[in-house]
């Protein structure tokens, strides 16, 4: 009982004065690796909740071996993935393929109101930790299972990368837009995007059932498919087959309005105007040049059917200015128009800046650095810095000794073992 | 029948295109009543066009990309040039617990409906503003779609081949932002549970991209790197990319991570002198010279069927999967099993295929209970049952062009 009471005190001394949050309160367990289960807590931990990440002992999540790092030299606490996506969490070793690391797993899970996981189907089960067995200590739990097929139907077993996300999900087929030329190949999102995606999707689901256990105080089991959260991005796309037997491709269709990317002087532009307000204002930025006026320029039926031609006549113009002037000049007459922005224009951005979306932190490895925040500023449950990325293993005593109750000599036993 | 984990809860949206409409979609599908404010002056051109393919719409009624955008939901129509229509719609806001916006910033105070004048009516109120780039700065007037958005917040940038310029995004862009908005609503409906008060909450789009690519921004603080496009090559992990299989535009995605998997695909190419080969022994070894192993492996597979490839890959360990257009998902076996495609019946469109909502709930499933509203729908319902208006009010606002 003593240790609670310290346990509180400290909690209040860590938040006094500081505003109330979201999710303040909310207990979540994270057993994943690599990027969606990471990231689907993380938008968790970044609105107050108090999230534990479980990794293996001594190798650690191997999104610690993933780039970037600081010159490019690997470290297993250096690796800026692994510290965006983990910031504001807590950290923890454990194995709970082995008896007592079982048991320390269902005293965690007794204790928590959410439980991440993203194992293969079945491992869970195979463990004793399935759903079942877990309501069976807490039916107040909420656990999500995020699979790349799901844990259901044929694929169910088979593995999946973000890579094969992006490509069995009808997004890479779809990219790069335009594609010049059908033989090239399809290609995937940039960076982890298609794994990040899935993660967010879950999010969703998680608060949802969140708000349904404060009115019934009970949990339930959440399947989803990361195959399904990246199809459910791309639902309009997904059905014009199903429903018009039209099978969109990345080289684009003869019914597009003309624009898309431009090149400029220093980069690339990117122009849309379903409006014909729109068009007319990109017309003025352009000074109104004569084959403006011509009858294939009448209106977007006729411009559709023209757009190769008209995106070489704005091409032209867009080749002889800079993104700067062109995103300037163009959003001041409301012309749907904006460069494309590399990190290096993010970090630079004056807007991002003046939202206050890069925050300045400080990781024991890494020293200060900058890193974004969350793109909701929220009125009542502001963005901040909790604590850095965990350090492998860092949280084990104030998890183990302070709340579970475990004496050190304990933990020393078993670290020896392997259980932690 | 069971109901959503949201039941309950009424949110009335002041949204139009994809991100607003797909953000309240996503909480309808978890069971809450979701109302949405339009009108006959300025339609939502999703009712009228779709951006995917240039398909036009023959009337506001018939558009199945506003059908799968706006499941679930009831439709009320409100002239919002009129001031009893504003007066109106502060009434049906009186009656709910969120209300979530997407109109340039500064319109909606404009109407005499932002948020410090809708918290009057109602304390509690949730209300998410979305945008392309926020409520404040010096781009805060700045218009958008998905593809400035996706240019905006950094993923466009980075998205293509390695010799060509960066991707062109459409709506999907703007799914991750309605994704974001819902995810944000529920969070603050969390706190209101326990807390008892509402809040503003200020979502850019450009930013709800920006976040996905984390990491991309975190190359360029640590080492000034620019990470640029690079096709489907995988950050120091190879083979990483898509292979030609035999077929008209069939490919199929390989992608080895581990000795074990990358011993698993020479032996399904009956390669295994590749194994042991110097210069693709080791994981640095097989990343360094990737092209040359792409070579190998497009040899392997461009006769071959992108289906039978992925479950010999599959048995064998490896993680592979075909590229599927929108033709190949609807006839996947595993998508149809899974039931990601439904079918919902239309007055005005008929059967019309929408997806599923992505998430198996136990207790209380997310569901697709009704086709998307026909405009004003619920005019009856919302201002009659509602608000307790009579039928001949509603009738003479309706022919006043207030209702309308």
């Amino acid at each position: 009982m003593e240790d609670e009471t310290i346990n509180t005190s400290e909690v209040d001394k860590k938040t006094k004065g500081l505003p109330e949050r979201a999710l303040d309160g909310v207990k979540v367990l994270e057993y994943c690796s690599l990027v969606s289960g990471p990231y689907c807590t993380k938008t968790m931990a970044d609105l107050g909740a108090e999230v534990i990440k479980i990794e293996p002992p001594v190798d650690g999540d191997p999104a610690r071996r993933m780039p970037p790092f600081p010159e490019d030299k690997p470290h297993p606490e250096k690796s800026g993935l692994f510290f965006y996506l983990n910031t504001n969490k807590q950290g923890i070793t454990l194995d709970p393929e082995t008896p007592e690391g079982k048991q320390i797993f269902l005293k965690l899970a007794r204790d928590a109101d959410i439980l991440v996981e993203d194992l293969p189907p079945g491992d869970m089960e195979r463990m004793g930790l399935g759903y079942k067995d877990l309501r069976a200590i807490n039916k107040g739990l909420i656990v999500m299972s995020i699979t790349p097929f799901g844990l259901t139907g044929p694929y169910r077993d088979y593995k999946g990368r973000a890579l094969n996300m992006s490509h069995a999900s009808g997004q890479a087929y779809l990219l790069p837009l335009l594609s010049p030329h059908a033989d090239r190949p399809p290609v995937k999102v940039g960076g982890h995007t298609s794994d990040y995606d899935p993660g967010l999707v879950a999010v969703v689901a998680v608060l949802a059932a969140l708000y349904w256990k404060g009115i019934s105080g009970r949990g339930q089991h959440i399947d989803m498919s990361k195959q399904e959260a990246l199809i459910s991005m791309q639902r309009v796309e997904s059905v014009t087959y199903a429903n018009d037997e039209v099978v969109m491709t990345r080289t684009g269709n003869k019914t597009r309005m003309p624009g898309g990317v431009l090149p400029c002087k220093d980069g690339h532009i990117v122009v849309i105007t379903p409006e014909e307000h729109q068009w007319n204002a990109l017309m003025t930025l352009i000074g109104n040049p004569e084959w403006s006026k011509e009858p294939w320029c009448r209106d977007r039926e006729a411009r559709a059917q023209h757009a190769d031609a008209i995106n070489k006549l704005l091409t032209e113009w867009t080749t002889q200015h800079t993104k700067e002037e062109i995103f300037r000049k163009g959003q001041a007459l409301s012309c749907p128009v904006s460069p494309s922005q590399s990190a290096e224009d993010l970090m630079k951005s004056e807007q991002l800046k003046d939202r206050g979306f890069f925050a300045e932190v400080t990781h024991p490895f890494l020293g200060p650095l900058k890193m974004p925040t969350s793109a909701s500023r929220f009125a009542e449950s502001p963005w901040r810095f909790e604590c850095p990325a965990p350090l492998l293993g860092e949280s084990n005593e104030e998890i183990y000794c302070e709340r579970l109750g475990y004496r050190k000599e304990e933990l020393e036993m078993l670290k020896t073992k392997g259980v932690i | 029948m069971k109901s959503g984990p949201l039941e309950g809860v009424r949110l009335t949206e002041f949204t139009s295109a994809w991100a607003g409409p797909y953000a309240t979609c996503l909480l309808g599908f978890l069971g809450a009543e979701i109302i949405k404010v339009e009108s006959r002056m300025r339609l939502d051109h999703s009712r009228n066009l779709s951006f995917s393919t240039g398909k036009r719409f023959s009337g506001p009624d018939e558009s199945e990309v506003f059908n799968n955008l706006n499941l679930n939901k009831k439709s009320i129509t409100l002239n919002l040039k009129e001031p009893r229509a504003i007066d109106l719609a502060k009434k049906v806001v009186g009656v709910s617990d969120v209300v979530m916006e997407n109109m340039r910033p500064g319109v909606m105070p404009r109407l005499g409906l932002g948020y410090e004048t809708l918290r009057e009516i109602k304390p509690d109120l949730i209300y998410l503003s979305s945008s392309a780039c926020g409520q404040k700065g010096p781009e805060r007037e700045y218009v958008g779609y998905a593809p400035t958005f996706a240019a905006l917040g950094g993923v466009s940038y980075i998205t293509g081949y390695e010799d060509w310029p960066p991707s062109n995004f459409m709506g999907a862009i703007d799914l991750r932002s309605a994704t974001t908005a819902a995810a944000s609503i529920l969070a603050a409906l969390v706190q209101k549970q326990r807390t008892g008060r509402g809040q503003y909450i200020d979502m850019a789009s450009q930013e709800s991209i920006a976040v996905l690519i984390g990491d991309v921004i975190l190359d360029y603080v640590m080492n000034q790197r620019v990470q640029t496009r690079k096709g489907n090559k995988g950050y120091r992990i190879a083979p990483h990319n898509c292979y030609r299989c035999s077929g008209e535009d069939k490919w199929i995605s390989i992608a080895v991570a581990t000795d074990q998997e990358w011993e698993g695909l020479c032996r399904t190419m009956d390669r295994p002198d590749l194994i042991t080969n110097k210069r693709f022994a080791a994981p640095e070894d097989r990343y360094k010279n990737q092209e040359e192993l792409d070579r190998i492996i497009s040899e392997w597979t461009r006769d071959k069927e992108s289906y039978e490839l992925m479950a010999h890959l599959q048995a064998a360990g490896v993680a592979a999967t075909p590229t599927l257009s929108s033709k190949g998902l609807f006839k996947d076996p595993h998508v149809r099993d899974r039931g990601v495609f439904l079918q919902v019946e239309h007055p005005a469109i008929g059967n019309d295929w929408v997806i599923a909502p992505p998430w198996r709930l136990s207790e209380t499933p997310a569901q697709i209970n009704r086709h998307a509203p026909l405009l004003g729908e619920h005019n009856e319902y919302v201002f009659g049952e509602l608000l307790g208006m009579s039928s001949v009010e509603i009738k003479r606002l309706e022919q006043e062009k207030v209702i309308y």
